[in-house]
């Protein structure tokens, strides 16, 4: 259940495009056509299952206070460790990006060995990746939500490349469509194109409301407290807002 | 600027409008929008990557000459990522609140594309003094957006400025809330920073004709 949860919300509610922005660069860049996007769209499927639970294994025994305990043998009362007062989260950036960088880098000579026809198809857009934003933003992400298992972050990193995938397709599928549209010349290309998202987004956040039905309601907002942008705030915005018209109202009443 | 040459003015002043990295090379758009709901966050980031680029462009090109060029890319993540690790433990230690509020989009300074696109396309080939300029004009053309992004999203949103209430007291019917005016609590939403960034580039090349793309 906890998987299904996880699963739909990475794909839909924190979409990596439409709820943070993750990505942008090369989502504007190679949304020209739907096969491109759809290779690259693989791609980040594909790296950020992989180097999400590995930068989990990293921050579990690494990074974290306390994580180093397993080194002199007190896994069972970590607190009585010699190491237990590391604390070197301060080192997360760097260790992360050369994961990512690395693991691009593997990756790309593991499928240009066994796969030669899926290195041509994806192989261009490898290199690409170790400097897209979704990518780190995956591992940040896992690390700053205290993702528990390393299964959960297995699952988490590939549904939040699905919906990369997703968000790339889609945007690639109208951006070959309005090529036969009037658009105002200043707004040609680039400009379109973040209209559109911006309204894509404005869609994709009516299922906010998806994964907050009854009890669980809790746990998502202690979840989502570490993180500055995220749908309760903006629930909260609506909150006061609508407090406001209520009071408003109450006023002229009066 | 008695300063600088005319060439070396050019390299800070062109990326502020006609060669803007966000609304014309659509370089670093990722960290750009999330965290422009209020003006204050707009401004540190934009002092952050100031700093970065500039410092980062330096090394970069002070190396140039030893970095091997197949393992490049991985010099300039951990270049990058030095940085952004001093920016974000500085943060953390004079402005926490905020740098709770910045969350992971500090640490993603490092994946910003406008920095890997300067240290590939300039710091690599030019010597320390341009590329630091070269880095600040473009940090500068990045900052001025995300600071308008930042200021009207703010003022539209939720009327104030810097958390000041400029436009009056909603609740007390003060200012412009007298006459009826009211916040558009949609500005607050994170999809109006694209939308915003969307009219920025409208205007920019309206007035600019020479920037139009063909399709």
């Amino acid at each position: 259940m906890e998987h299904i949860e996880l699963f739909f919300k990475s794909i839909f509610v924190d979409n990596m495009v439409f709820a943070y922005f993750l990505g942008m660069c090369s989502y504007l860049a190679v949304s020209k056509k739907v096969s491109t996007a759809v290779g690259l769209g693989a791609a980040v499927i594909f790296v950020l299952t992989v180097t999400v639970p590995l930068n989990w294994f990293l921050d579990q025994y690494i990074l974290q206070p306390g994580a180093l305990a397993w080194l002199d043998g007190n896994t069972k009362t970590p607190e009585l460790s010699a190491y237990a007062d590391y604390d070197l989260s301060f080192l997360s950036f760097i260790l992360f990006i050369a994961t990512i960088a690395t693991m691009v880098q593997l990756v790309e000579i593991i499928v240009e060995k066994f796969s030669p026809s899926l290195y041509n198809s994806l192989g261009i857009f490898l290199p690409l990746i170790a400097v897209n934003c979704a990518i780190l933003g995956g591992s940040l992400f896992m690390q700053s939500r205290e993702i528990e298992t390393a299964l959960l972050a297995l699952n988490y990193g590939f549904s939040s490349g699905i919906g990369w995938f997703l968000a790339i397709v889609a945007i690639a599928a109208i951006r070959e469509k309005i090529r036969y549209s009037n658009v105002p010349a200043p707004l040609r290309g680039l400009g379109i194109t973040f209209i559109i998202t911006g309204l894509m987004a404005i869609g994709f956040m009516s299922f906010g409301g998806m994964l907050t039905g009854g009890d669980e309601d809790t746990s998502l907002e202690g979840k989502n407290s570490e993180i500055g942008f995220d749908p309760s705030e903006v629930k909260e915005n609506l909150d006061e807002a609508s407090v406001q018209v209520v009071e408003a109202s109450e006023i002229t009443q009066e | 600027m008695g300063l600088l040459s005319k060439k070396d003015r050019k390299l800070i002043l062109d990326p502020l409008a006609d060669d803007n990295p966000i609304t014309i090379q659509v370089l670093g758009i990722c960290s750009a929008l999330a965290i422009t709901a209020q003006l204050k966050p707009s401004i540190v980031m934009a002092i952050s990557v100031i700093f970065v680029l500039g410092i980062g462009n330096v090394v970069i090109s002070l190396m140039r000459n030893i970095i091997p060029s197949k393992i490049r890319i991985i010099v300039q993540l951990i270049v990058v990522a030095t940085l952004v690790i001093i920016v974000d433990q500085v943060l953390k230690a004079f402005a926490y609140e905020l740098s709770k509020e910045l969350s992971v989009f500090i640490g993603l300074i490092i994946t910003n594309c406008i920095i890997m696109g300067r240290f590939e396309a300039f710091a690599l080939g030019n010597g320390p003094w341009r590329s630091f300029l070269d880095g600040v004009g473009n940090a500068l053309g990045y900052g001025v957006i995300l600071i308008i992004v930042g200021f009207f999203r703010e003022l539209l949103g939720s009327g104030t400025l810097f958390g000041f209430k400029v436009l009056g007291d909603p609740i007390t019917k003060t200012g412009l809330y007298a006459i009826g005016y009211e916040n558009n609590g949609f500005m607050v939403l994170p999809p109006m920073a694209l939308i915003v960034v969307g009219i920025i580039i409208w205007v920019q090349r309206s007035r600019n004709k020479a920037l139009i793309e063909e399709n």
